[in-house]
């Protein structure tokens, strides 16, 4: 017992110790015995990718994806193709499904670079923004369009002003919403996301009232819009949804970086050097943008972003928002292309592929969710 | 050196009966060593510790850190002159013990990570004993592993001046005890200056240069432990009948 004083004693941590040496800023770390290699002989590197077998499943998941992608994309644009191959007709075909597919590629990118950076940036993993409130304005404007106007209220909201007025106002009402919730005495997000959700239901049921009232006739062209519709997706719009995606896109990509240290929450991006509510307020509005495209361009997409976003935390597994990006816009691709060919080709039906989106995403999601168990 | 000037933090509305005030506070907290802040609940150890590291607005006053204002400073200057830990850590992304530590670089980085980076990451992995478990989630580490992690990650950070706010909480005896020991390292060896909010008055007087007691918003007392360490200082601290004893490694409060 006395000795073990004694040595306790003897290493006294108050003990003064001289500070001047270090006192200049350049301070070394205590020559301990650090050594770049593990005990295993491992090399000690940091980094997105934990392990050689991490890499490598990263890779393969992505090859899966790609590979059926690109078979969904060769069937549709080539299964049931009536004409001869090679004809003028056959090519005719063949460049409007070609649309369709870039409907389905602009879809895919913007939902999901918008959930996975609307995750990071709320800090959750179970709202995305389709639930607060984004297509619920959608919706609620279509269907003001045809609750006041009747039949022609459809046609008065196509074209390519309408296009940009109508994703203006998505982007306005989110900037809105945020830049009062996130500054000021709230300041605090999940008082942001109960709201967003509060007002997505409160814009849900409005149109819910407005659709009882509506005629038959018209309550029947409304639903045609409101369902995410790819096959009659609105193409004349790609010209201006697709460089405003990449653009918002790119900026994304570009601050992956800092998306990566935001993901870690206020107090430890703060602590590093990142503003965490400016970088949010960014990020916020580039998603905003991101949904106002694809919302334009076909509809509420109500459950792909939150499958998506989901399925490439699971299979990616890591921080990094390079690596996150193109697994979940694969994912998506080819969620959307595959349901679209499935629902065109065995069920003649390709106007509903939320239908089958939300049917299998959501036994997938359930899988892959009981198989791991944790979000 | 940290020095406050009638910094002031006010919580609730300023014409209710029922605000409180913290401050108006002017402390200068020395460079190097460590200083504990200890105070009863609610005298405003982390409201202050928390203004310093600037993840909390002030209402009022100044605070500078190593000549730099936090406040109106670029928030990646002071990065590299200040890292704070808070109490709570919960993060959404799955991370292993490396890559967080990793995550303290980012300040001087930005996300690439050199070699450089690699080395002190490696340093501040290996100071916390942590070597064993760099490669595990922090989901499989148990609760005082996981604070050592967040302690390397400030560390790895590689600032004169690290902010901890009750890093001892949900830790045992023997973990509190290391984590005590690793700080004062960091402080003798390292070159550290390390402030702290204690909460066992008797740790503070152990390990600690300086003490500096906070009770409704204001400072108390400031000095070196033997000098907050006796009856009545502590009694009129802590509202509590205290009794300091002379223990086998110094002043013990006993107060139970």
């Amino acid at each position: 017992m006395t000795t073990q004083l004694d040595r306790k004693r003897g290493q006294d941590p108050r003990r003064p110790t001289p500070r001047g040496e270090t006192s200049g800023g350049a301070r070394g770390w205590a020559p301990a015995e650090h050594a770049a290699r593990a005990p295993g002989g491992r090399a000690r590197r940091s980094g997105a990718i934990t392990s050689r077998r991490h890499g490598l499943r990263y890779v393969a998941v992505m090859a899966l994806l790609g590979a059926l992608s690109l078979f969904f994309t060769l069937g549709i644009l080539g299964y049931g193709n009536p004409m001869p191959f090679g004809s003028s007709g056959y090519r005719l075909i063949a460049q409007m499904r070609l649309e369709t597919l870039l409907i389905i590629g602009v879809v895919a990118f913007c939902q999901a670079m918008a959930t996975v950076a609307f995750q990071t940036a709320t800090n959750n993993r179970i709202i995305t923004p389709s639930i607060m409130g984004f297509e619920s304005l959608y919706i609620a404007i279509q269907t003001g369009a045809v609750f006041f106007f009747g039949i022609a209220g459809v046609t008065m909201l196509t074209g390519l002003p309408q296009f940009l007025m109508q994703a203006a106002a998505m982007v306005l009402f989110a900037t809105i919403l945020y830049s009062w919730l996130l500054s000021g005495r709230f300041s605090n997000i999940h008082i942001m996301l109960l709201v967003g959700v509060v007002i997505g239901g409160g814009l849900g049921s409005l149109s819910t009232f407005m659709q009882r009232v509506l005629t038959p006739s018209e309550f029947d062209v409304l639903t045609a819009r409101l369902f995410g519709n790819i096959g009659n997706g609105r193409a004349e719009y790609l010209p201006y949804a697709i460089p405003i995606a990449l653009v918002a896109g790119g900026v994304l990509w570009w601050r992956a970086r800092r998306l990566n240290v935001v993901a870690l929450g206020r107090n430890t991006a703060d602590n590093l050097g990142v503003n965490h509510k400016r970088e949010v307020m960014v990020i916020l509005l580039l998603v905003s943008v991101l949904m106002a495209m694809s919302t334009s361009l076909v509809g509420p997409m109500t459950f792909l972003g939150f499958l998506v976003a989901t399925l490439a935390y699971q299979f990616a597994d890591t921080y990094s928002h390079r690596m996150l990006f193109p697994m979940a816009m694969l994912i998506g691709y080819t969620v959307l292309a595959g349901a679209y060919f499935i629902m065109r080709n065995v069920f003649y039906a390709e106007g509903a592929v939320t239908l089958i989106i939300e049917l299998l995403g959501g036994i997938v999601f359930l899988i892959v969710l009981m198989r791991k168990g944790r979000l | 050196m940290i020095s406050l000037t009638e910094v002031t933090k006010n919580y609730g509305s300023r014409a209710s009966a029922d605000s409180v005030q913290i401050g108006p506070m002017t402390v200068e907290i020395a460079a190097g060593g460590i200083t504990a802040l200890v105070g009863p609940n609610g005298a405003g150890k982390s409201t202050i510790l928390t203004m310093i590291g600037r993840l909390l607005d002030v209402d009022s006053g100044r605070i500078e850190v190593a000549g730099h204002d936090v406040v109106n400073s670029p928030s990646k200057t002071i990065a590299k002159i200040l890292s704070i830990l808070r109490q709570e850590n919960h993060f959404v992304t799955r991370l292993t013990v490396r890559q967080l530590v990793g995550f303290g670089r980012f300040p001087h980085s930005k996300g690439r990570l050199t070699a450089e980076d690699e080395r002190h990451i490696s340093e501040a992995i290996d100071f916390l004993d942590l070597a064993e478990l760099e490669n595990r989630y922090l989901d499989q580490l148990s609760g005082g592993q996981r604070q050592r992690a967040y302690v390397a990650m400030v560390l790895a950070q590689n600032t004169d001046y690290v902010l901890l706010d009750e890093p001892l909480n949900n830790l045992d005896m023997q973990h509190a005890v290391q984590m005590m020991q690793q700080l004062r390292r960091a402080a003798d060896e390292l070159g550290r200056t390390v402030v702290i909010v204690l909460h066992d008055i008797n740790f503070a007087a152990h390990y600690s240069d300086q003490i500096l007691a906070m009770k409704d918003g204001v400072v108390a007392e400031h000095g070196p432990p033997q000098e907050i360490m006796r009856d009545a200082v502590l009694s009129r601290v802590f509202n509590t009948e205290v009794t300091v004893i002379e223990g086998p490694h110094g002043p013990l409060a006993v107060y139970y």
